[in-house]
């Protein structure tokens, strides 16, 4: 899915607000959320997930090609973890799954 | 610095926090800005829970994997346990995203 698709979606499953607020609104929400989380906000979506900043230390990396040592300063990546409801329900179509929960 | 210190300065923040947003910086009402809130993560979900990943640009890309099952261990007991299939959501940040994690970096 993306953006476009996203709009048309959210513009049909309500009748008040017009496609211009719908996308406007997007743009907003993920704006939002990137700020927050690179000014080292956590951002917590009940039942969606959370998105929040790891810590990874400094450490010896190599290029791969050729195989020489770099130094990897200390950086923050971005990490999201599913909620809960997201996690069961992208495993309702696999009826074979049982819902052994793992943090990860 | 604490751990609590860092808290208070940095809160969690939450669907309620974007709504605020939405009704400042559009001009929605609070229902409108609740409405717009929730359909956007349901949306997205939804697409999710049909098999379908999401991509929005400027924000990253949610995908699907699957996972064979796999031996694993009860951390509190220690007792093996096997770990079902299953299918997990991941989130790869787009580089935008990634580039503002290095302006807080400084």
């Amino acid at each position: 899915m993306t953006r476009s698709e996203l709009i048309a979606r959210m513009v049909t499953k309500q009748r008040y607000i017009p496609q211009r607020d719908v996308s406007l609104s997007i743009n907003k929400i993920i704006e939002f959320i990137v700020e927050s989380v690179s000014s080292g906000h956590r951002f917590e979506i009940r039942g969606f997930g959370t998105f929040s900043l790891h810590y990874q230390l400094p450490k010896k990396g190599r290029n791969p090609r050729t195989g020489e040592t770099v130094d990897l300063v200390e950086r923050y990546t971005i990490h999201f973890k599913p909620g809960k409801e997201l996690r069961e329900q992208v495993n309702r179509n696999k009826p074979s799954v049982s819902n052994v929960s793992t943090n990860y | 610095m604490s751990r609590n210190d860092e808290y208070n300065k940095h809160p969690s923040r939450t669907r309620a926090d974007i709504a605020q947003s939405l009704i400042k910086d559009i001009g929605l009402n609070g229902r409108e800005a609740k409405e717009m809130v929730d359909l956007f993560f349901q949306e997205i979900s939804d697409a999710l829970v049909s098999q379908r990943s999401v991509k929005l640009s400027g924000f990253g890309r949610f995908n699907l994997r699957d996972k064979n099952c796999r031996p694993g261990r009860n951390p509190k007991t220690g007792e093996s346990v096997v770990i079902k299939e299953r299918r997990v959501v991941t989130f790869n940040a787009s580089e935008r995203f990634k580039k503002r994690i290095n302006i807080y970096q400084k």
